[in-house]
């Protein structure tokens, strides 16, 4: 009784595995499979974001007493212009629906001279 | 069902390698198909190992003594909620667990990285699937948790009594789900080295799981210590116990990875760094996992020598050897021409941090592997012992509690010496208050380390509190919101700086728990008869009466005798409390004919540490009743001879049943006997101020944590959105 | 100095320093540990007094209660062959201490007897990491 339990477990489980694993492979047919939102948009993304958090926290640092006016203002607008460049880069890509620039690897300039 | 148990662990061996295999044919051809197998052979693995678990969880509860891993950890007599804990006291158990939970978090991290990082998953895919066939390999080959006897015995060994209780049931998984979420940071840093692509998407991902593991990790340490100081007896929480130590070193090691990665965010700087410290903390979890089983270092964890050794060593040398060929050979994608704009800022400290951090773990390092490098070098193993420890950790622990606090405090890339001024005046000014009130309200003035710790923490609350404060102003000033709501959507907006301040500040309170208790504790060992009592600090605890028990003792742990005592505490004339330290006695196996009732009480003996807890200080106490030492009480005292009068009055000729219930009777009433006329005891008494605050500290740690990696609610909904408009767009261009 | 030349600089500087800090580390290490040894490594043993972390199994039946609460023992090694030390231990006693459990003490041979520092006992853990199948007790 408790064999033939066993049996089905693993028949069961066998038929599982090989059916998930094949997934791809039938599902191949019905459309591509092909995310709309490209692996170069979504890098560029992640840097918008980042950028954007970057930007808010120089912000807290300026209200909260840590930069002056001055350095505040200097970084606020290299940054923002940083930003600008990755949206830039954002709306060549969708433009060019395919003809994808690749994300700049360090989409950032040196210090300000 | 054991041979569907088998087979489960050899299928998964099977999924393992052909998913290692696709993912990685996947990538070199550009075939999706074939890396999505890939993937989803994680998921499959995931499924067909909580199969496995299920069927062994159910012989543990069903008491299947013919599976030889029940009938070593568990018996009969095991309580329900053990016998299923039972499965991981034992290494092929916990081999099983581990390689469980590593499927579980790798499908998860699949799932959460099915639409991204899609160059870098295939062999993200493939370092995951190759821990998990490294596993399996050691569950199908060396070590089976489906190995049977036939005929199965009659009862099994029993839970070590010393794992019976609930810090137990958690911690091994705790711990282990913090070894195991390791890997993923590791797969992705490799996937993302062998591709050449280290940049925001990659941070983003592999921050998230180091910061999973970081918490997992530390839940798992800080549970360790405490189930040391509750339930062991010696009344410490911290030993630099090898195994400790294993835990403490990768938690070290990914501290600083979260600190500096954000380095790499705003500057591209550190690359080098933390593909390092990615790699390192990983391989340190990993040799984590190989201390507590191999044997190879004495410690109270450490068991006798495992047939795994070898394999272990050379998983750990292979990823050391790939980590440092990926880091070298990849070190032009990592350079970077930036450099620190001043010594005065964010930068500069995290580097530092990082810095201390390294230099911690090695300090680590070479204390808890000191035995086998002397052994090697000089032919003898040496050990070090906690002195050596404490004369480099503490510094530098020091050092890093003051750069939490000082982190926060100064701004990116420059920190001009007007705004140092302004930022750092009230936190100063709270530290040399707390020096003023060391030394003129609180008698401590005599220990200058504890005193500089509490001063650094001090620091870290105020400055934690004054950017709270500032912040929460300037929200306020600019929203309509309520105080209170203001407060919630500043950290809301704001989860990892605000999260990570409150970790900082749960930190310096487990830090002061910790200064406190060590510095200024109070202990006694000593012998005492009823009526006597004994000074432990400003505190007075006497031996009042004696207590005893027949199986149901207070913390239903199964013992078949729990003697111990009342210790009635009182501070200057004032009653305290009352501790009930009692230590209880668990039967042999087998239980032979004839010594029915020493069997019944020669087994493992376990500690009921007696302990009141209050904020400003513990009071524990651990009571070792003479009467019983050497486990056949035949030692040379009265109460040793009781027991062996009772074996006589019980005939090996009766039946086992009557043998036993005659036995249980003969204990009850030699319980009774003693707790008429108890004996001596050997007691260990403890006075420790501040211990609370540890785990306080350590919950507070856990909150900011888990602020820090909650996440935001418009991030999320800003991915769904971009995902329609690019369906929408898609679907135009179609049309 | 050109920045890289700087970086190299500073590479030079900072590698050299943990070297230093690593040496006196290292050498801290040798100085402060004690020897991990065997009961039949300390008897082969011709230096002296000096302390030493004993590791053993407790000898059945040589378990023996003395005044104030000290504790006499033998240990041997883990293969249980070789010669026994007799073990003079005072101070909290783990509850996990029996015949045919390993431990560790740490002290120094004193005329033939192991005198043991107070509280220095560390227990370990029963053995069920053992991957060779055992019979059940």
């Amino acid at each position: 009784m408790s064999a033939l339990l066993a049996a089905l477990l693993i028949a069961a489980l066998l038929t599982l595995v090989l059916w998930i694993l094949s997934g791809p492979f039938r599902e191949r047919r019905d459309g591509d499979g092909v995310d709309p939102v490209s692996d170069e948009r979504r890098a560029l993304e992640s840097a918008k974001e980042a950028k954007y958090a970057e930007i808010r926290d120089n912000e807290i640092d300026h209200r909260t007493g840590k930069l002056s006016d001055l350095d505040f203002r200097a970084l606020d607008r290299q940054l923002r212009g940083e930003a600008v460049e990755i949206l830039r880069q954002i709306d060549e890509l969708e433009a060019g629906g395919g003809h994808a620039v690749p994300p700049p690897a360090d989409p950032r300039p040196g210090p300000p001279a | 069902m054991a041979f569907a148990g088998r087979i489960a662990l050899i299928v998964a061996l099977a999924v393992c390698v052909y998913g290692i295999g696709g993912a990685l044919y996947g990538a070199r051809h550009g075939r999706r198909d074939w890396v999505d197998s890939g993937r989803r052979s994680i998921y499959c693995l995931a499924a067909i190992l909580t199969v496995a678990m299920a069927i062994l969880e159910v012989a543990f509860i069903r008491n299947d003594f013919s599976y030889n891993t029940v009938a070593h950890t568990s018996s009969t007599t095991t309580p329900l909620l053990y016998r299923a804990a039972a499965m991981w006291s034992s290494q092929e158990g916990s081999l099983l667990l581990w390689v469980w939970l590593l499927s579980v978090w790798a499908s998860v991290a699949t799932f959460m990285t099915r639409r991204r990082l899609r160059d870098i998953v295939p062999y993200a895919t493939s370092v995951l699937l190759g821990f998990g066939a490294f596993f399996t390999t050691l569950l199908v080959f060396f070590d089976s948790p489906f190995a049977q006897t036939h005929p199965a015995p009659v009862d099994g060994a029993g839970l070590d009594p010393l794992l019976r209780n609930p810090s137990m049931l958690i911690h091994p998984p705790m711990l282990y789900s913090g070894y195991t979420f390791f890997t993923i940071p590791f797969a992705f840093a490799v996937g993302a080295l062998i591709v050449r692509r280290v940049d925001a998407d990659w941070i983003r991902v592999t921050r998230r799981f180091a910061l999973a593991s970081w918490m997992f990790l530390g839940i798992g340490i800080l549970l360790g210590a405490r189930w040391s100081y509750y339930e062991l007896g010696w009344g410490g929480y911290w030993g630099w116990d090898a195994v400790e130590n294993a835990a403490l070193m990768p938690w070290l090691i990914s501290t600083a990875f979260l600190h500096s990665v954000m380095i790499q965010e705003k500057r591209g700087m550190l690359k080098i760094w933390n593909a390092s410290l990615v790699l390192a903390a990983s391989t340190l979890a990993i040799i984590g996992t190989f201390l507590v089983r191999s044997g190879v270092l004495d410690s109270i964890h450490a068991f006798g020598a495992s047939t795994l050794g070898v394999p272990f060593v050379i998983l750990i040398a292979t990823m050391i050897a790939g980590s440092v060929y990926l880091v070298i050979s990849r070190r032009g994608v990592l350079r970077t021409e930036h450099t620190l704009d001043s010594m005065f800022s964010r930068e500069a400290a995290f580097l530092l941090n990082n810095v201390v951090l390294v230099g911690l773990c090695f300090v680590i390092f070479w204390g808890t592997f000191f035995p086998l490098i002397s052994q090697a070098l000089t032919g003898t193993a040496q050990h070090v012992g906690t002195p050596w420890f404490d004369r480099y950790t503490v510094p530098l622990a020091l050092i890093l509690v003051l750069l939490s606090g000082i982190g926060p405090l100064i701004a990116w890339r420059r920190a001009s010496l007007a705004n140092m001024r302004r930022n750092f005046a009230l936190p100063l000014a709270a530290a040399a208050a707390m020096a003023l009130a060391s030394y003129t309200v609180i008698p401590i003035s005599s220990q200058i380390g504890a005193v500089i710790l509490f001063c650094a923490a001090a620091f870290v609350c105020a400055s934690v509190g004054q950017e709270f404060w500032r912040g929460w102003r300037v929200r306020r000033a600019t929203s309509r919101e309520s105080p209170p709501g203001a407060l919630v959507s500043m950290v809301r907006r704001n989860r990892r700086r605000y999260g990570g301040y409150v970790v900082h500040v749960g930190i310096a309170v487990l830090f002061v728990g910790v200064a406190a208790s060590s510095t200024f504790q109070h202990e006694q060992t000593v012998t005492l008869r009823v009526g006597q009592s004994v000074a432990v600090g400003a505190y007075e605890m006497k031996y009042v009466r004696a207590t005893g028990s027949l199986i149901s003792d207070p913390k239903n742990t199964g013992a078949t005798i729990t003697l111990g005592a009342a210790l009635r505490v009182t501070r200057g004339g004032h009653y305290v409390g009352t501790l009930l330290p009692s230590a209880g006695y668990f039967p042999t196996n087998p239980i032979l004919p004839g010594q029915v009732v020493s069997d019944l009480i020669s087994g493992d003996a376990v500690d009921q540490v007696g302990l009141q807890s209050s904020w400003r200080r513990d009071l524990w106490s651990a009571i070792k009743p003479l009467a019983t030492t050497d486990s056949v009480l035949g030692s040379q005292v009265p109460e040793g001879s009781l027991v062996s009068d009772a074996d006589r009055t019980i005939s090996p000729t009766w039946s086992g049943k009557v043998q036993l219930e005659t036995a249980y009777y003969e204990l009850g009433l030699i319980v009774k006997h003693y707790v008429r006329f108890p004996p001596p005891a050997l007691f260990t008494v403890i006075a420790s101020p501040l211990v609370v605050w540890i785990w306080f500290g350590g919950a507070i740690v856990l909150f900011g944590g888990l602020i820090a990696i909650w996440p935001s609610p418009a991030a999320l909904r800003s991915r769904v959105r971009a995902r329609y408009l690019a369906r929408i767009a898609q679907e135009l261009g179609r049309a | 100095m050109t920045p890289p030349r700087r970086r190299h600089v500073k590479l030079v500087v900072s590698l050299t320093l943990a070297v230093v800090l690593a040496s006196g580390l290292i050498y801290t290490s040798f100085a402060a540990s004690n020897p991990a040894l065997t009961p039949s490594q300390l008897l082969s043993r011709s230096r002296g007094a000096s302390t030493v972390q004993l590791t053993g199994t407790v000898v059945s039946h040589t378990v023996r209660d003395l005044p104030g609460g000290a504790l006499a023992f033998r240990l041997v090694d883990r293969t249980k062959r070789g010669p026994t030390v007799l073990v003079d231990y005072s101070g909290a006693v783990p509850p996990t201490f029996e015949p045919g459990r390993e431990l560790i003490v740490t002290g120094a041979l004193r005329e033939g007897t192991f005198v043991a520092q107070p509280g220095s006992m560390i227990t370990k853990c029963p053995s069920k990491y053992s991957a060779a199948p055992s019979t059940p007790a």
